[in-house]
């Protein structure tokens, strides 16, 4: 039997000991003996946050399948172990064999959203690894990030190794089999990383040097060696159907946030939304085939148990073989006590069809995501959704016996006025009298129109890239006038309002858009206690101002500065196969109120297609 | 078909609570393919119930839960295909069809068995000898707080059996909604009694068995839950 890395003493003190232990159904156990290279996985949020992520799931089944690696994972321990491990000077260590991180050759971080940027180094310092990249010796492990945030991975240069630009199923292997060549011979880290460097998509941020214009705006950003590439390439996996992915993903003994099967079913978007970064990213749009998803659905079903599948994409509704995939999930499980979670589809009969034989339409709600109130506020954001397609559906939906109703929105967008923002109250109360058009005998009681706003945040790598972020002030003026809008309406009684903090929201715009200089006073916020400030209590946006002070840093530098259309980004080094050409073409018709159509209507050039695949060559 | 199915807890898996080792079973079956019968209703759920549910902390020799299912080829094949799909620290003991007579798990308990013994560097000096001497007094009194309430209880009457076996202790305890009796209150009022300081965590606790009673008022007669139920064969 195992012995566990934490005594019972600790592990009976603790919240949620299962988050310590291993032993999951799925978990891989390997002989350390025949073991070359030995690779930690870590989501630096909490068990059940990091258990939910797919991405996780297919690179630790990935790594697994090869017998000469085996790949452990690692969460942030929750605060109340982390004090203990503080005190009693315990080193953080992997689930599956409870050895210590810093024994290991790779700690591999994904980055998921700007707000884990501390627990990243919470995970370092536990592990007892130097925070800082530079200090690590021999005897420490290589640290690579991955993941969305490491499109822009500059605030976090100075923490990490190595970076892995792309999708993670292309050449980690190549990677490790350069790691299993330099660990013979002996040679120093930088000899490591100076050859890492020349793998695709690796980005070694040590081999570069940044100089910076008086204004503070980045001069040039180059590599140090002339072997180093100046352009790092995302990596992008092109034969989906064929892709690795897990068929025996890890079950968790807790529950998860994911607490089902995934079946991935796209990747990328065809929609060309101008705020959202994984549009841009994923391009281009890759469908898997439905025959392999169904093979999938069966295996994962029977080596999980889970009683629950789900769909994921970004779109699913633009998945062509959708009907079919969800037909057969239903014909094939439904009967079998297996529950079908629908990921939202546009809202049409056929997924209303779909929806009333997977849900219980009394307790379910339909999701509108419009993002802004106005049509002319939809047309600067590329979102193709209309009033009356959402009139239409909600129409469809309520005499379908459906009463409940949630919209999302976006506040703090380009060009945005005080009409764009009360359009979002007349777009609800519109929603509301379609429902009391419905006959009173006919319908189910009073409706729930339920209006959710975020703050929008400009993103690297999309058309807004170059917005001026809202001050504080502006985002919570902006939420005061929907608000008193959402109480002047007829039917103000039905709407609900809630709208997201906007503290958070700057920190992330910084940290979204920040460079090299950034890295200092992530590191000062951690120092003042700021860990998990993705959790609303834990949040300490006091330490952040302080941090910023303290290392003179200008937030509004970052976040309300309007960015020349020739300046620098810190992530310009990256070449994601869209160019800055597309971005700055989508930028000025965007400000123009013009639509671009979407990637199956009429390719827009956006230089995706040198992929040579996916919806650029669909049909 | 009502079944009765018999499993231990060891190891790690004792910081597993009782709502996620219910969690665990349910997709177990399922990757089993044990054919078990689902509730009626728009969202089904599987007809399963455990017997006394088992505190974080302690392992067990003998957990019980009952299920129904429409087909079982037999116990042994059920248990196989069970085992074959259980982690480390879980295994499937027996799969018992019961009669349609007999109450179901949870209103059959009457009593377990546990063996309590000292982590280790945490047995008290001498301990044997006190709790001898504890073992003789005619009451075994501690206060025992409720939401609302203090009371002095004897726990004598709940305190089946008890013995020192090796390094350990055994005990049975009245178990179940009537009357139960955690073996670390036994424990407690014996620290007391015996005026030793006990450091927190210094018991590890496993139960080895769960009973019903089939006596009368008059007398117990305590049966150990799997024998109510009959082998399948094939």
């Amino acid at each position: 039997m195992r012995k566990l890395a934490l005594s019972d003493e600790i592990l009976l003190t603790v919240e949620k000991p299962a988050r310590y232990i291993g032993n999951e159904v799925n978990s891989v156990m390997k002989n350390k003996k025949d073991i070359a290279v030995r690779f930690a996985m870590c989501f630096p949020d909490v068990y059940e946050i990091g258990m939910s992520h797919l991405g996780i799931q297919i690179l630790y089944d990935m790594f697994n399948r090869r017998e000469d690696i085996w790949c452990e994972r690692v969460y942030s321990p929750w605060t109340d172990l982390d004090k203990i491990m503080r005190e009693q000077n315990i080193p953080l260590f992997a689930l599956e064999s409870q050895d210590p991180i810093k024994d290991f050759d790779f700690l591999g971080i994904t980055i998921q959203y700007e707000m884990c940027y501390t627990n990243i180094l919470q995970v370092l310092e536990l592990s007892q690894i130097p925070l800082m990249a530079s200090e690590r010796t021999m005897e420490h492990p290589f640290v690579i990030g991955g993941g969305p945030c490491t499109y822009n991975p500059e605030p976090l240069a100075d923490f990490f190794d190595l970076f892995y630009m792309g999708e993670g199923e292309t050449v980690y292997f190549p990677l490790m089999d350069l790691y299993k060549e330099w660990k013979a011979s002996g040679a120093s880290r930088e000899e490591f990383l100076r050859k890492a460097s020349h793998i695709p998509g690796i980005y070694v941020p040590s081999l570069y040097e940044v100089t910076y214009k008086e204004d503070g705006t980045i001069l040039e950003m180059r590599p140090k060696f002339e072997d180093v590439p100046a352009k790092v390439d995302k990596q992008i996996v092109m034969e989906m159907s064929e892709a690795t992915y897990p068929e025996k993903p890890v079950v968790p003994f807790i529950k998860a946030t994911q607490d089902r099967v995934v079946l991935e079913i796209m990747r990328g978007c065809i929609r060309g939304c101008r705020f959202c970064q994984a549009g841009m990213l994923y391009r281009p749009t890759r469908q898997k085939d439905v025959k392999v998803l169904k093979d999938y659905a069966y295996k994962m079903l029977k080596s999980t148990g889970h009683e629950e599948i789900s769909l994921s994409s970004l779109s699913s509704s633009d998945y062509e073989q959708l009907e079919e995939l969800v037909t057969f999930l239903i014909d094939e499980f439904k009967g079998k006590g297996i529950n079908i979670s629908l990921p939202s589809l546009r809202i049409d009969a056929f997924s209303l069809d779909v929806m009333s034989k997977v849900q219980d339409i009394r307790k379910s709600s339909l999701t509108f995501a419009p993002e802004a109130g106005s049509q002319r506020m939809r047309n600067v954001i590329n979102k193709g959704l209309t009033e009356d397609d959402i009139l239409r559906g909600a129409g469809l939906a309520f005499e379908g016996g459906w009463n409940k109703v949630k919209l999302y929105f976006m506040l703090g967008l380009p060009t945005e006025t005080e009409e764009d923002m009360k359009g979002i109250a007349h777009l609800a109360e519109k929603i509301a009298k379609r429902y009391y058009e419905i006959p009173k005998d006919q319908r189910n009681g009073k409706c729930q129109i339920t209006i959710s706003t975020s703050f929008f945040v400009p993103k690297p790598f999309t058309p807004f890239q170059w917005a001026p972020m809202n001050t504080m002030d502006e985002f919570l003026g902006k939420a005061r006038i929907v608000n008193a809008e959402v109480k002047e309406q007829l039917n103000r009684k039905s709407l609900k309002y809630n709208w997201h903090q906007a503290d958070v929201t700057i920190l992330e715009g910084l940290l979204a858009r920040g460079d090299r200089k950034v890295a200092k006073a992530i590191l000062a916020a951690y120092k003042k206690g700021c860990i998990y400030d993705a959790w609303g209590e834990q949040f300490h946006y006091d330490r952040w101002l302080e941090a910023f002070d303290e290392t003179g840093l200008d937030l509004d530098f970052y976040t309300t500065r309007p960015r020349e259309m020739d300046e620098v980004f810190p992530w310009d080094f990256i070449d994601i196969g869209v160019t800055k050409k597309f971005l700055e073409r989508e930028w000025k018709r965007a400000t123009e109120e013009t639509v671009t159509p979407n990637c199956r209507m009429q390719c827009s050039g956006c230089g995706a297609m040198r992929y040579e695949g996916g919806v650029c060559y669909e049909h | 078909m009502n079944i009765r199915m018999k499993f231990k807890k060891h190891g790690c898996m004792k910081f597993i609570g009782h709502l996620d080792i219910m969690r665990y079973f349910q997709k177990a079956i399922r990757r089993a393919e044990i054919d078990i019968a689902y509730s009626e209703g728009f969202s089904p759920h599987m007809i399963m119930s455990f017997a006394a549910p088992l505190g974080v902390g302690l392992t067990s020799e003998g957990e019980y839960v009952d299920l129904q299912v429409h087909s079982c080829e037999s116990s042994k094949a059920a248990i196989k295909a069970l085992n074959s799909v259980m982690v480390e620290g879980m295994e499937v003991v027996s799969f018992k069809l019961l009669p349609e007579t007999v109450k179901n798990a949870m209103a059959s308990v009457a009593a377990a068995d546990y063996f309590v013994n000292f982590r280790e560097g945490y047995a008290p000096e001498n301990w044997k000898e006190k709790f001898e001497s504890f073992l003789q007094k005619e009451e075994m009194l501690i206060v025992k707080k409720t939401k609302r309430s203090e009371a002095e209880v004897d726990l004598k009457p709940m305190l089946y059996k008890a013995e020192i076996r090796d390094e350990g202790i055994f005990m049975q305890t009245a178990c179940g909604s009537v009357n139960n009796l955690k073996p670390e209150l036994v424990m407690e009022a014996f620290v007391k009694d015996a005026g030793i300081e006990l450091a927190p965590f210094a018991l590890e606790v496993c139960r080895l068995e769960v009973y019903a009673d089939l006596g009368d008022e008059t007398s117990r007669k305590l049966v150990p839950l799997e024998e109510l139920g009959e082998d399948i064969e094939p």
